[in-house]
């Protein structure tokens, strides 16, 4: 059953649509392997039983012409699954049953895929490193006590685990490609509009964009492919001429003019990373592509700036949560005394504190001196990406200014663990598509990945950039179980 | 810019989260080293720069003004944390 296992997404769909693979055969062995990596904690919310009959459904009467025939999937517990339990990871949410499934979500369905159960994540997304969550810690499968990253940490370690043949995230300042460069697997946020947010729980929603975790660059292109579409439902999804962006594929990157932000070579960054990144130039010359040095002067406000939009965006969108009309209540002697008691008990520490933050820069009086202020920086963070944009195609940087830490080494220092971001969070700040891909290796063997930005809607050019250097770079590595031991 | 205990506890009450004073002592440090951080921002001069309300430079679509869900009373009732088949219940809100 290795074998099985080792197969991309994409590999799989050929192999069910060849007949030679079951969709039985191939949610049976990711139910069994699930089931027996309990100690990663990935998973919130199993669903074995119903996969494994959704798949005998699928494959008493297969259609071939699925983009995901009966393929099983688990999913990152911030989308909203119809009859199945859609936590955030959070107590406030512990027991609420969605009567809708999200547009990102039902795509899948519509096109084959089957649910396999939740994955763990940090409480509604508020976090870097899984530690964050109602349910506890979700370990990296590259080492025992290490973190997955966040706040897609549990679709991260899931992947990597092959729990799952590939998931999907969410990220709002680095959620989904942070989690794939600390586990060795390739993140895509795509552009802002471009998957519909209509039944994800919303965190900051100027920022939040779901987006593919896969394996491989290839498997990336399809399940975008499947993810993005123009929804009504969302006020903000963009209707705009989707490329079909698995067959479309392709090396040919000759003449493209990559930019390297010399702001993001910032102090303490480990000589590993710097190489990496060296590498990452020669790989794209290798292939045709121009260097080209580029200049985003204020990337250094970027992780500031978000550090008021997101908890002031997260404080309105998580005012619905008072113990009325769904999940957690704590009894209180009178109405307002219910709502400080339940938000108190049903929130987590993290959680609390960007609404508290949220709150005071959205207050009487601090309003223009906090809130103004972040959206004019925002404005000119986004002005130097349209700069760049004038010059290049694409931009190349770092995943993460670090590889992946233990568990509880940040989780005192919030500033520190914030900074973890300070690659990701501008490409949200601007809306644009950004992709994460394994590059090597530090001192530790711990994964480090390479970001390829791209121009607003440009997602099928840093999927072309990501497919040749992912050629190129040849990543391995090799996970060897130890938490079935 | 410094954030006091009284600040901290006026942000609680307006965030609806009620804390205990050693949770407020806490929160006091957390918020004044977020904010120290925060305020590098006022290195940058903005006079002139228009603020960034969003980032998809569309207009809102115009919908047709018609019910699209019918008969949910029961699924919107269905996760409500006190049991009742008709109204979400709260606590005595009149005297």
């Amino acid at each position: 059953m290795t074998k099985l296992l080792d197969l991309s997404l994409a590999q799989l769909v050929s192999k069910v649509k060849s007949k030679d693979i079951s969709s039985k055969e191939i949610t049976a062995t990711y139910v069994e392997r699930s089931k027996k990596s309990k100690k990663l904690n990935s998973y919130v919310e199993e669903t074995f039983e119903s996969a494994l009959n959704l798949s005998e459904k699928f494959d008493m009467k297969p259609d071939f012409n699925k983009k995901l025939p009966g393929i099983p999937f688990a999913i990152k517990d911030l989308f909203c699954t119809k009859n199945v339990k859609t936590t955030a990871s959070s107590k406030i949410l512990e027991n609420f049953i969605p009567t809708y499934e999200s547009s990102v979500t039902q795509n899948l369905w519509n096109e084959g895929a089957i649910l396999l159960g939740k994955l763990n994540c940090d409480e509604f997304a508020m976090g870097s490193s899984n530690e964050t969550s109602y349910f506890g810690n979700v370990i990296s499968p590259i080492d025992d006590n290490l973190v997955p990253g966040g706040s897609s940490g549990g679709s991260a370690s899931a992947l990597a685990a092959k729990l799952t043949p590939a998931t999907i995230g969410t990220d709002t300042g680095g959620s989904i490609r942070q989690p794939a460069s600390f586990t060795g697997t390739v993140g895509l946020k795509p552009t802002y509009g471009s998957c519909s947010r209509y039944g994800i729980v919303a965190f900051a929603s100027s920022l939040d964009q779901a987006g593919p975790m896969t394996r491989d660059v290839k498997d990336c292109a399809l399940l975008l492919e499947v993810m993005s579409s123009f929804d009504p439902k969302d006020s903000t999804s963009i209707n705009f001429k989707r490329p079909n962006y698995f067959s479309d594929l392709n090396k040919n990157i000759k003449g493209k003019k990559i930019g390297i932000p010399k702001e993001y070579r910032v102090d303490g960054m480990p000589s590993e990373i710097e190489k990496l990144w060296e590498n990452g130039k020669e790989y794209l010359k290798d292939c045709g592509a121009e260097i080209i040095d580029i200049s985003l002067p204020h990337t250094n406000y970027a992780l500031p700036t978000y550090y008021i939009v997101a908890p002031a965006e997260a404080s309105s969108n998580l005012a619905r949560y008072d113990g009325v009309k769904y999940g957690f209540r704590a009894d209180g002697e009178n109405l307002i005394d219910m709502y400080e008691k339940t938000r108190s008990q049903g929130f987590g520490d993290e959680v609390k504190r960007r609404i508290m933050i949220g709150t005071y820069v959205l207050s009487s009086g601090y309003y223009d001196a906090y809130y103004l202020k972040a959206q004019k920086v925002r404005k000119l963070i986004k002005n130097d990406f349209d700069d760049a944009f004038n010059k290049v195609d694409a931009i190349l940087t770092p995943s993460t200014p670090s590889s992946a830490f233990k568990i509880g080494d940040k989780s005192n220092d919030p500033v520190s663990m914030y900074l973890n971001d300070i690659f990701t969070v501008p490409v949200n700040l601007a809306g644009l598509p950004g992709i994460s891909i394994p590059a090597g290796l530090d001192k530790n063997s711990y994964p480090l990945g390479l970001q390829i930005i791209g121009k607003p809607f440009d997602e099928q050019g840093i999927l072309d950039i990501a497919y040749s250097m992912e050629e190129k770079i040849n990543f391995k590595l090799d996970i060897n179980d130890w938490w079935m031991k | 810019m410094s954030i006091d205990l009284k600040t901290v506890k006026h942000i609680s009450k307006l965030s609806r989260i009620s804390i205990d004073d050693q949770k407020a002592k806490k929160l006091e440090k957390d918020l004044n080293s977020i904010f120290k951080w925060i305020e590098q921002l006022n290195q940058l001069n903005t006079d002139k720069v228009e603020p960034l309300t969003s980032i998809a430079e569309t207009t809102l679509r115009f919908r047709k003004d018609q019910i699209e869900s019918k008969n949910i009373r029961e699924d919107i009732l269905k996760n409500s944390p006190k049991d009742n088949k008709d109204y979400f219940v709260v606590p005595k809100v009149v005297e």
